[in-house]
């Protein structure tokens, strides 16, 4: 008889409402007719992200002293429900930006089942708390990923883009679990904790699986050199996928990183700082370089995407407790502006029935004020300006790396910040200073759809982005709650 | 009530802002209510002048508010004697501006309007916030705006305009957040009345870059040139006369101020820089081809010698300085705007195809011989008074400095003179056709006002040099770091 550990479901309530509403879904794309199945699907798993959203906040406030559970499987505390907490909110804006996507009928539910067993894949994924749960979960969310960029065959590079994401996360995944392996082998243990109470610091064996689960972890998070898979997938998925990859994937990469290193290789925080200072510069350089040769919006976003990477890297190379402050509060108006970011292009993307491209966006923001006037924010946004939370995002980046002495790294920032500007702005300026008469640009369908869902889930991210610059302190209060949970 | 009235002035404007962007009315109307606003602004901050104490040096209609508390920043707002004159500068400048934009018809209204307003809402708050993040948060917000203003409303080669204009003031811009965020945290507060002195020079240094990049001072004048040309001229009128001062308000609250040994120990490059820009400055506007590079050049030559007076670290100097800030912007929103009036007219500022004009146009005539004498600094205009001040100021740190200054007086005579009879006199130019009108009575109603404020205060420049740091004398206040 094998005996059975005390199984916390309340703790595991917002990754399993999400399980549950995607078996669900795939019992919907079965039994609802098909003229209302993308009505019932999307109505469902919308409900679905709503109701984890609400667990996520009823756990968060019900766990304010931070425990294991499941026999030291996952951890219930603060910092993983208020990552939760964010995927939450991305999926749910997700599902308005995918509900008018052009897409076929027959597979339009099982769509919505992935995006939901996404969701649940990485709220499980933050809450890992042994090398066996960190490796489901990444295995969870990812196999749903790799099948959501390719599920749409009718769109060009659909499924070659799926296919590269395949082999090259499949690549980092194992690169992940060969490490994994070395720490078990040296130390014997599987739970954060025991690996870091184990004594085995430095030792040759651990510290290379220690860089091997840094560079598994990174190629989720997207952050160079293991982002190749980055523009590629982003550029062929269906744009609300991209969206949804974009905010929540760098979500739960960014804060099972700073948990892993934090919890389990304590003793080794020098060398680990060191490491991802480096590849925090690595992807500031290579992320904003490589965006300005771009012409396609969604491979720019994309580039920056790497280069967000790289400045929440800044936080969790800083190693300190304001550095998790900075990582968290990073989060919530850089998901808001990538996502939102996404579905401006998605809208236009609709409208014309082509790729967006520099060119192509001209005049967006006379045409479409609303559209343009939040591109402009999110823009402005991700440079740092004022008037958005990003600017505050890289203040606290910048403070957490100044507070453990890596000035270089503020240059560092500083520096990519300025190539940046170029083609954030570039994109403020396709929308505004060029005429779309004077392109000969002709909308596909006419006057453009109305889409109220996509819509509101821009204002929604426009309210944050906006909203994080104004509110910052109680934040700043929140995140601060959820770092108390790591071990500075 | 009163220390409501710093936020009002920011907010107003911002608030308008929005109105303006919503408001169902038509282009006409939205114009007359964006003038109403700014003209309540003029409004507001006339009864914040009545009500200033020019006898006390401290910080007046202050009010502070917690906004990031984990790292002491707050929202705090408020104005010493010299923010007041600035910040009158900036709503009578900006209500000009709004009112040629009206005037003139812009399309896009509800935007172009909007932008304005927004605009002149972050200029106040730069010249009042007291927070240094804060500050930082208005001079970046400042930029939002003017680059979408040049960008769409500008001439045919806009694009490389704004890309020119936004390249430098990013960078400079950058450097000073990577000097705020070190700065704060090694003094644990980012409040300007609290920050105690730092003897960092490279702290200093990315004060200096960004704020001589906004003036601009030499070499970092790059940007200028092309932004100014390709800008509406209304748009070009605030850059020069308004958003050059915030660089050189940012070297009088705080580069100087917050780092007094490393601003003494590199007042001889700040001079030598200010000297430079002010001769080659004016050199370069002697020889300009048209009429918007004579303002422009003679804009940034006007900026060394502010500089000059700042750096010269004396009573004479700073009043002058802060005299001088606002004579210039007058004078410059002044010129850009004429500028745009004749370019109306003849489709060019080119000396090459202008000339002619007081012949049948009276008002033209005595609005640009009015404006142009005062810029060139002619005795008993107020200028003088600025730029005596100034030259007096430098001849106690060195005689040197104050033949450099004299000489450059000399050469904006030449360029001024040149510019006036280049338009008004000599043969009839060929761009300029027989019907064109002389000056209407709505830009009489914009410039008038602007050379009226300039002749009043030729009357009483002491209004401004005798009243912009309070009871004490300019240099006891500015070496005890304003920390009141």
């Amino acid at each position: 008889m094998i005996a059975k550990p005390h199984v916390d479901w309340f703790a595991l309530s917002p990754s399993l409402a999400l399980t549950g509403m995607a078996f669900l879904l795939l019992i919907v794309a079965v039994t609802v007719r098909k003229g209302a199945r993308r009505q019932v699907s999307a109505f469902l798993a919308f409900g679905g992200f709503v109701t984890s959203f609400a667990l996520a906040i009823l756990l968060d406030d019900k766990s304010p002293v931070g425990t294991t559970q499941v026999h030291d499987a996952i951890f219930r505390d603060r910092w993983a429900a208020l990552a939760q907490i964010l995927l939450a909110g991305c999926g749910a804006v997700a599902v308005l930006v995918a509900y008018r996507e052009r897409m076929r009928d027959e597979h339009i539910a099982e769509y919505y089942a992935l995006l939901c067993a996404a969701g649940a894949g990485m709220m499980f994924f933050v809450q890992a708390a042994n090398l066996m749960t960190l490796f489901l979960g990444l295995e969870w969310f990812s196999i749903a990923l790799y099948v959501l960029t390719a599920i749409d065959i009718d769109l060009i590079g659909s499924l070659e883009a799926g296919l590269k994401y395949l082999i090259v996360g499949a690549v980092g995944s194992a690169t992940l679990l060969f490490g994994s392996a070395l720490v078990y082998g040296q130390t014997g243990q599987l739970s954060f904790d025991k690996i870091a109470a184990s004594g085995h610091a430095h030792s040759a064996m651990l510290v290379v699986g220690l860089a091997m689960i840094i560079a598994g972890l990174a190629f989720k998070a997207s952050a160079a050199p293991f982002h190749m898979w980055t523009p590629d997938a982003y550029q062929g998925a269906p744009t609300p996928v991209t969206a949804f990859m974009s905010s929540a994937t760098k979500i739960a990469a960014l804060v099972v990183t700073y948990r892993v290193l934090a919890t389990a290789f304590p003793h080794d925080e020098r060398l680990w700082t060191y490491a991802v200072a480096v590849i925090a510069i690595v992807s500031l350089a290579w992320g904003n370089i490589a965006a300005l040769l771009q012409r396609n919006v969604k491979r720019i976003l994309a580039y920056s995407s790497v280069s967000h990477a790289g400045f929440m890297l800044i936080g969790v190379a800083s190693a300190n407790a304001i550095g998790a402050r900075a990582l968290m509060y990073y989060l919530i108006p850089y998901a808001a502006m990538s996502l939102g970011a996404f579905a401006v292009v998605a809208a236009r993307e609709r409208e014309l029935g082509v790729p967006v491209t520099l060119q192509n966006l001209a005049g967006l923001g006379w045409e479409r004020p609303f559209f343009g006037m939040s591109m402009w924010i999110f823009m402005l946004g991700m440079l740092g300006f004022p008037l958005t939370g990003g600017f505050f995002g890289k203040f606290y980046v910048f403070a957490a790396a100044y507070d453990h002495g890596f000035w270089w790294l503020i240059v560092a920032g500083v520096i990519a910040t300025m190539i940046s500007a170029y083609y954030y702005l570039g994109i403020v300026r396709s929308m505004y200073f060029r005429d779309a008469a004077e392109l000969q640009l002709a909308p596909a369908g006419g006057s453009p759809p109305r889409e109220w869902l996509l819509g509101a889930g821009v204002l929604a991210c426009v309210v944050v982005t906006v909203g994080s610059f104004f509110a910052v302190q109680p934040l700043i209060d929140v995140a601060q709650s959820a770092a108390a949970s790591l071990p500075f | 009530m009163d220390s409501w009235l710093t936020t009002i002035l920011i907010v107003l404007p911002m608030a308008g802002a929005l109105l303006v962007a919503v408001a169902p009315l038509s282009a006409y109307w939205i114009g007359s209510l964006a003038t109403l606003i700014s003209l309540v602004e003029i409004g507001f901050w006339i009864t914040a002048a009545s009500k200033f104490d020019f006898s006390s040096p401290a910080l007046q209609f202050s009010q502070q508010h917690s906004w990031l508390r984990d790292l002491n920043v707050s929202y705090h707002v408020g104005q010493y004697a010299f923010s007041l004159w600035l910040v009158g500068a900036t709503v009578v400048v900006m209500a000009a501006a709004v009112i040629y934009g009206w005037w003139v018809g812009r399309e896009r209204a509800r935007a172009y309007f909007a932008l304005m307003l927004f605009t002149t809402g972050a200029i106040v708050g730069v010249f009042t916030a007291q927070d240094l993040l804060l500050f930082y948060a208005f001079f970046e917000a400042m930029l939002i705006p003017l680059y979408v203003l040049i960008g769409a409303w500008g001439g045919a080669d806009r694009l490389r305009a704004t890309l020119t204009f936004v390249i430098y003031t990013v960078v400079g811009s950058l450097l000073m957040l990577a000097a705020i965020v070190v700065y704060g945290l090694q003094q644990g507060t980012f409040d300007l009345t609290k920050m105690g002195p730092s003897n960092s020079t490279w702290l200093f240094l990315g004060f200096v870059v960004a704020f001589a990049i906004k003036s601009p001072l030499f070499p970092f004048h790059g940007w200028m040139p092309v932004t100014y040309r390709q800008s509406p001229p209304e748009v070009s009128a605030v850059l020069s006369g308004i958003v050059s001062k915030a660089g050189l308000y940012g070297l009088l609250r705080i580069a100087i101020p917050k780092f007094p040994t490393v601003a003494h120990d590199w007042r001889n490059v700040l001079l030598v820089l200010a000297a430079i820009t002010l001769v080659y400055g004016s050199l370069l506007a002697w020889r300009a081809p048209d009429l918007r590079g004579v303002v422009l050049y003679s804009s940034m030559s006007q900026s060394g010698l502010i500089v000059l007076g700042l750096f010269a670290f004396n009573d004479l100097g700073l009043d002058g300085a802060v005299l001088q800030m606002v004579n210039h912007a007058l004078i410059s929103a002044s010129l850009f705007l004429i500028a745009g009036m004749v370019e109306r007219r003849t489709s060019t500022g080119e000396f090459a195809l202008l000339g002619g004009m007081a012949r049948g146009r009276p008002a033209l005539a005595t609005v640009i011989m009015t404006a142009g004498i005062i810029g060139l600094a002619v005795p008993l205009s107020t200028a003088f008074a600025g730029e005596f001040l100034i030259l007096a100021g430098a001849f106690q740190q060195g005689w040197a400095w104050a033949v450099v200054g004299a000489a450059a007086i000399v050469l904006a005579a030449m360029y001024m003179l040149r510019a006036i009879s280049g338009v008004l006199h000599k043969d009839v130019g060929p761009a300029v056709p027989e019907s064109a009108l002389d000056l209407r009575l709505g830009e009489l109603a914009v410039v008038v006002p602007l050379l009226l404020c300039l002749i009043g205060l030729s009357a009483w420049p002491n209004l401004i040099s005798g009243h912009a740091f309070g009871g004490n004398q300019a240099h006891v206040t500015i070496s005890q770091g304003l920390q009141k």
